[in-house]
């Protein structure tokens, strides 16, 4: 039985198509459904197992990245969404979906952990420090000890970002060791922890190099408490077949982005 | 009221540390600057709503004391706050009223103002004299105003500019900028054309910007003289003489950018090759119809391929079986020369608009972008007065293309940035688009639509407004100084994204019958081009939304206000189609119905407002008659002096801006998104070698794939167009060559971009440049005939000159070629980049001569010759250095080369693949080598042979020779890297085709070429690396 996945659509979504044929590929039955059809029917959100916000410029990000699209989450798509997660529902936001999950609060969502309130905004995503788009191929390595059930086990590889604001900044320090601590962090950019980004680092430890956008400790993604909400700024959608990848005539044994959605239809289904 | 965010914590505000940083080379030093978001309201907003909507408490403040009292933005000196001017689209404020909506639980009422400015903060040094660039200075409100120019446009924006004491004094920034008012429409004008003599007619054409010409005018006068317009007229209940709305509507439909008249016109062509030769003449009735459309007829019988083409937005032609593919590009080049960022906006989601126009709609798959100005690094005292300076226009063309294609979640395919002096006056802005659609849609080939008398007319997007007010004409007329404000509009991607989405959900739900996109016109245009289809129309300008009263009926019907198509819906699917548009947020209106009464019936309301004959409209438009002369101009080379080494010319070639990476630009376009990508703008181990192309696979379930490139080479034009586009054409069908495209399924789009070919006192070598554009059409036919490219859309720009400062400026003439074009397996899809050492190099094709006049060597000889003179004299000299005659393609030569090539390459026996253009062997050479990170070791004797046994070039001194083996441009050519193993198969697939070894890929990181045992070039990949990597802004 294939699990259903739901793709946000609409008002600027731009990434919706290829998020519907990576969960396809992956073994899930997608169908990308347009924002306006969710708010009249939040419910809908419940018959699915896997919810995904795809990358795209969102009511074109003109009040900040992802800010308008979480109001309207926060809004009417609320009481659903927490429910959608209590019961087992995974979700996945990637770019403009990460940057309005971390507006939202649903990322990181430390809260029914540990005892704090529900969807409090801890985490943002800035203004790259370059101050505008950048459209390139990073290396990324994912966190063997994070709660994350769609990155476990994942090898290091190379993913495409395409974004102006991915800079990924914690409330504060306390926050940002509480991320590195509690398994938050899923990802980050560079092949090699060697950058200073050890767990608890403080914010203003050196980069790696391969960081593009100046985000605290290179991180690149991160889960919510239960492990199931998951976002990041790369874009594993984009990278479907080994013909998407840069090094696509030189041997390399990087794999493409389609495991990481593998993982998560597994848990949708393991969590069935 | 204003509410006012910013960072908490300066450092985290990215776009502050850049903006600081330049503008201290501008002012003073070390200063700091803070931004501040600003929403304007003239209503109350609770504070709690306020920090809900607009704030990110993670990282952000909203203002408590007005921002510039706020302590958290420290000391400050100057204030500068950048707002819209009334009317002009402001995309943040519209979704700041969606945000309103969400908090509010409702849409704010119409009447409710919203808007947006940015404020600048800006604190200079206590102690400026001691520590500033300015020293003894504090920088004044020139200063600051001087280095804040670049940040605004006063054609669109207004800038309040207030100093610490002026603030002291009680000077404040405003709670609210003006808003639109426009005092009662005026009534509908009438115009008694039958009474007008030619003066009165030319006035009038001038007056209200009609842009059209006597012998059109009077063609007007006799349409009205007619007994049966009277008898019509007197029916209708309208008067004896011309409304402005009819007069209007005519203008924009025979406007030169709808009409294309130049190319449809009859011309006298008059051409002399060789002095003293008797000239040869000949009538030419329409360079379209002769050169272009021609073209495509005499090859459609064996390209079954082709669907639709020459009577849509975009040709389509078959992609598969079950999918068929269109492409479309425009230039937006007035507008951006104005506005360059809401030029270039508009310019892309204006031919996405075209595409989602074509058949019954397709979806947009990828944008295409060719961007020309005046090399960046030119002085500020060589801009004339009155221009936007070249790396300005650069910066704000090249944001307009990044937010335009990167918010519409379309990625960009291939594109070039192309420099030179001639574009000083107008940028070239090309804009394209490929769009795909299934073929068969609700049961019907997809590239057909129907209007049908009995569908609704129904308008689709944004509101009508002032913007883009006579945008047809206007890019019908050069630039001055009056040019008209509303000819700017500003696109917003996102209400066109709602918008396309919304279409092709329509779309699939067979919800409408005909399409088309609201470009230039407007409502006029468009409507006028559907009512062509059923027979007639019957418009009522009542029922178009307007953003703002006080529009004249004839504004509404022209006016270029963006994001609309227009539909015919079947009145069954009106209800279906209206509770959709609803849902999706997308403003839908019925403005009409469409006939088959042979008439345009235009209302207010019921009150009549025009009546023009379907016919007249369409077909009453007199042929233009023009003269054309060409003689040619030898261009006489001055010697080279000799030299041992060519590395200093390669690293200077290198460094040019035609060749210089664009790297750092073109990072900022989305070329990944849909996940089609395969051949990216950049290649090579460190993605940081130019690729030939594009290449994209536009189905997740097929590895079949589209190449895109392109061919332009205005250079050229400085001695025969004919020349340039002999090479737009090869250069753009070679590339798909190289990047593995069948040879027999590509086609062609050609864009013109030409100084005003019609003579006039002002033009008085408008002949000439008519002259040219005759041997330009001729030699894209021949080029196209060769190899097999039928055209199937394409645009032409003819106006492409500004005065300014008393000198008038007109481009190169330019054609751009972009070729589409099939490849069968992306998996087989070769790159430009070498892969492994001990690799054998190949140079394939002969160009059939190695002339270097118009190549980019030239180009830098001539600035070094030129260095120690300034301005005029420098431009001057620059322009009379010449290395002599231009190269020429040689298509029917070259045609069986591709094909052996193209063979090779679905083989897998040709590795890597180049083609050579600007710079010739050696910049090829380079980039490849800069690729794979790996060097070559190349012998030039054997084509050295081969160029003396041409007796074009027999006897050259071994300078001359060195300098045309590395640097000439000729077309044709491409370098080819072979595994030694596949050496036979290669060879076998070449045989008989030009295709010398000329050496090996190599593990040390050297680029050495030799020519009779000495080295021509002998540089280490590193100095490459930093030559190529020059900035070029």
């Amino acid at each position: 039985m294939e699990p259903k996945a739901i793709i946000v659509a609409g008002n600027g979504i731009n990434s919706d198509a290829e998020l519907a044929e990576a969960f396809r590929l992956a073994g899930a039955a997608p169908e990308r459904v347009h924002l306006a059809d969710l708010v009249a029917e939040p419910e809908r959100i419940l018959r699915a197992r896997l919810l995904g916000f795809p990358g795209g410029f969102s009511y074109g990000d003109h009040l900040g990245s992802g800010q308008v699209l979480a109001l309207l989450c926060r809004r009417a798509l609320k009481a659903a969404l927490m429910r959608f997660v209590d019961e087992g529902g995974l979700v996945i936001g990637i770019c403009n979906g990460f940057q309005a999950l971390a507006k939202m609060g649903m990322l990181p969502n430390r809260g029914p952990a540990e005892g704090r309130e529900a969807w409090e905004r801890e985490v943002s995503l800035i203004h790259n420090a370059e101050a505008h788009y950048v459209d390139k191929w990073v290396p990324v390595r994912f966190e063997s000890a994070s709660r994350c059930v769609w990155t476990r086990g994942l090898e290091p590889r190379h993913l495409p970002i395409r974004h102006g604001e991915g800079r990924f900044v914690a409330r504060d320090a306390a926050t940002l060791a509480a991320l590195e601590s509690g398994g938050f962090v899923a990802l980050r950019y560079g092949f090699n922890g060697a950058s200073g980004a050890a767990p608890g680092a403080a914010p203003g430890a050196a980069l790696s190099p391969d960081n593009p956008n100046g985000s605290e400790a290179d991180i690149a993604g991160i889960c919510d408490a239960t492990g199931r909400v998951f976002g990041l700024m790369p874009h594993p959608e984009a990278s479907l077949v080994p013909e998407n990848h840069p090094d696509r005539r030189r041997p390399h044994h990087e794999p493409t982005g389609l495991d990481l959605f593998e993982r998560g239809v597994a848990a949708a289904r393991d969590a069935l | 009221m204003r509410i006012e965010t910013y960072f908490a914590r300066p450092e985290l505000d990215g776009r502050s540390g850049g903006l600081a940083a330049r503008l201290e080379r501008r002012l003073v030093r070390p200063l700091s600057l803070r931004i501040v978001d600003v929403i304007l309201t003239d209503f109350p907003v609770p504070r709690p709503l306020a920090e809900e909507l607009f704030r990110d408490p993670v990282v952000e403040r909203v203002a408590e004391l007005p921002a510039p009292q706020e302590p958290g933005l420290g000391p400050w000196d100057w204030l500068v706050e950048i707002a819209f001017k009334p009317g002009v689209t402001d995309t943040l404020a519209l979704t700041a009223r969606e945000a309103f909506a969400i908090g509010l639980g409702a849409p704010l009422s119409e009447s409710a103002t919203v808007q947006t400015a940015r404020l600048y903060v800006l604190a200079l040094p206590a102690e400026t004299g001691e520590r500033g660039v300015l020293k003894g200075l504090y920088p004044d409100r020139a200063a600051v105003e001087a280095a804040f120019a670049p940040l605004w446009n006063p054609l669109i924006q207004v800038a309040t500019f207030l100093s610490r004491r002026e603030w002291e004094a009680g000077a404040r920034l405003p709670d609210l900028y003006p808003t639109v008012s426009i005092a009662d429409p005026a009534e509908p004008e009438l115009i008694d054309l039958v009474a007008m003599d030619d003066v009165s007619l030319a006035r009038l054409s001038s007056e209200r910007l009609l842009a059209l010409s006597i012998p059109e005018m009077r063609a007007i006068r006799a349409y009205y003289e007619r007994p049966e317009t009277q008898a019509a007229r007197a029916a209708a209940g309208l008067p004896r003489e011309a409304t402005d709305v009819e007069l209007e509507m005519l203008a924009q439909t025979w406007s030169e950018h709808c009409k294309h008249k130049i190319f449809n016109a009859e011309i006298e062509y008059e051409e002399r090759v060789a002095p003293g030769e008797e000239p040869r003449r000949e009538l030419i009735r329409s360079l379209f119809k002769t050169y272009i459309r021609a073209t495509t007829e005499e090859l459609a019988p064996s390209r079954p391929d082709l669907l639709s083409v020459f009577t849509d937005n975009a040709g389509v032609f078959r992609f598969d079986e079950e999918y068929v593919v269109c492409m479309k590009a425009e230039t937006h080049n007035s507008p951006s020369a104005l506005d360059p960022y809401g030029g270039a906006i508009t310019g892309i989601v204006g031919v996405n608009r075209d595409i989602l126009g074509t058949g019954i709609g397709a979806a947009p798959l990828f944008n295409t972008d060719v961007l020309c100005f005046a090399p960046p690094s030119t002085p500020d005292e060589e801009v004339p007065a009155g221009l936007i300076k070249p790396r300005e226009l650069l910066a704000g063309v090249h944001r307009g293309i990044v937010d335009g294609g990167n918010q519409s979640g379309i990625p960009c395919a291939a594109g070039a940035f192309v420099f030179d002096e001639s574009f000083m006056g107008k940028p070239l802005v090309f804009c394209g688009t490929g769009g795909i659609m299934p073929a068969r849609i609700n049961d019907r080939p997809s590239w057909e639509k129907t209007v049908r008398p009995g569908d609704l007319a129904v308008m689709l997007g944004g509101r009508i407004g002032k913007d883009g007010i006579h945008g047809a004409t206007f890019s019908s007329l050069a630039l001055d100084e009056s040019s008209p404000v509303t000819a700017v509009q500003i696109g917003d991607p996102i209400i066109q994204k709602r918008m396309s989405d919304f279409l092709l959900e329509a779309r699939d739900a067979g919800l409408y019958a005909g399409i088309t996109d609201n470009g230039a016109g407007g409502l006029s245009s468009s409507l006028g081009e559907m009512a062509g289809e059923s027979g007639g129309a019957r418009i009522d300008l009542a029922a178009c939304p307007r953003k703002y009263p006080g529009l004249s009926p004839w504004e509404v019907l022209v006016s270029e206000s963006q994001e609309r198509m227009s539909l015919a819906v079947p009145p069954d699917k009106r209800d279906a189609f209206m509770a959709l548009a609803r849902r999706r947020g997308v403003e839908a209106s019925v403005v009409g119905e469409f006939t088959d009464s042979g008439w345009v019936e235009i209302f207010d309301g019921t009150r009549p407002v025009g009546l023009l004959a379907l016919a007249f409209l369409h077909t009453g438009l007199p042929t233009m008659s023009l003269r054309a002369v060409w003689c040619a101009q030898a261009r006489p080379a001055v010697p080279l002096s000799p030299r041992e080494s060519w590395n200093d010319e390669l690293l200077a070639v290198l460094a040019d801006p035609d060749i210089a990476s664009k790297e750092p630009l073109v990072r900022y376009y989305d070329h990944e998104v849909k996940a089609i990508s395969v051949e990216k703008p950049f290649t090579g181990c460190y993605r940081d070698a130019p690729s030939d192309g594009g290449v994209v696979k536009p189905r997740y379930d097929s590895y079949r794939g589209l190449t895109v490139t392109h061919g332009i080479a205005p250079r050229l034009s400085a001695e025969d167009p004919a020349a340039m586009a002999l090479a737009a054409v090869d250069e753009a069908y070679r590339a798909h060559i190289a990047l593995g495209g069948d040879p027999d399924r590509a086609v062609a789009l050609d864009n013109f971009c030409w100084p005003d070919p019609v003579e006039s006192p002002e033009n008085p070598d408008g002949a000439q440049k008519l002259g040219g554009l005759v041997r330009a059409c001729r030699a894209l036919r021949e080029a196209c005939l060769a190899y097999g490219l039928p055209l199937v859309s394409g645009k032409d720009s003819m106006k492409n000159d500004a005065t300014a400062g008393g000198r008038r400026i007109s481009v190169k003439p330019t054609l751009l070629v972009t070729v589409v074009g099939i490849t069968g397996d992306v998996r087989k899809t070769p790159s430009t980049d070498f892969l492994g050492a001990g690799e054998l190099l190949y140079l394939v094709g002969e160009g059939g001569g190695w002339e270097l006049g118009c190549s980019v060597l030239e180009r830098v000889l001539a600035a070094r010759s030129s260095a120690h003179l300034r301005g005029e004299d420098a431009r001057r000299a620059r322009a009379s250095f010449s290395l002599g005659a231009a190269p020429r393609a040689r298509p029917r030569q070259h045609a069986p080369t591709y094909r052996a090539l193209a063979r090779a390459i679905s083989g897998r026996a040709a590795r890597s693949v180049h083609d050579l253009s600007d710079g010739g062997l050696a910049v090829a050479l380079a980039e490849s080598c800069l690729g794979g990170r790996l060097g070559a070791e190349v012998r030039l004797d054997g084509l050295a042979e081969d160029i003396a046994e041409s007796s074009a070039e027999r006897g050259l001194g071994p300078t001359e020779l060195a300098a045309r083996l590395l640097f000439s441009e000729v077309p044709g050519r491409l370098l080819v890297a072979v595994r030694a193993e596949d050496r036979e198969r290669f060879e076998r697939s070449m045989s008989g085709e030009p295709c010398r070894l000329i050496g090996k890929t190599s593990v040390e990181a050297r680029l050495r070429a030799t020519l009779a045992g000495k080295a021509l070039i002998d540089l280490g990949l590193d100095a490459l690396e930093r030559a190529f990597k020059t900035p070029i802004v």
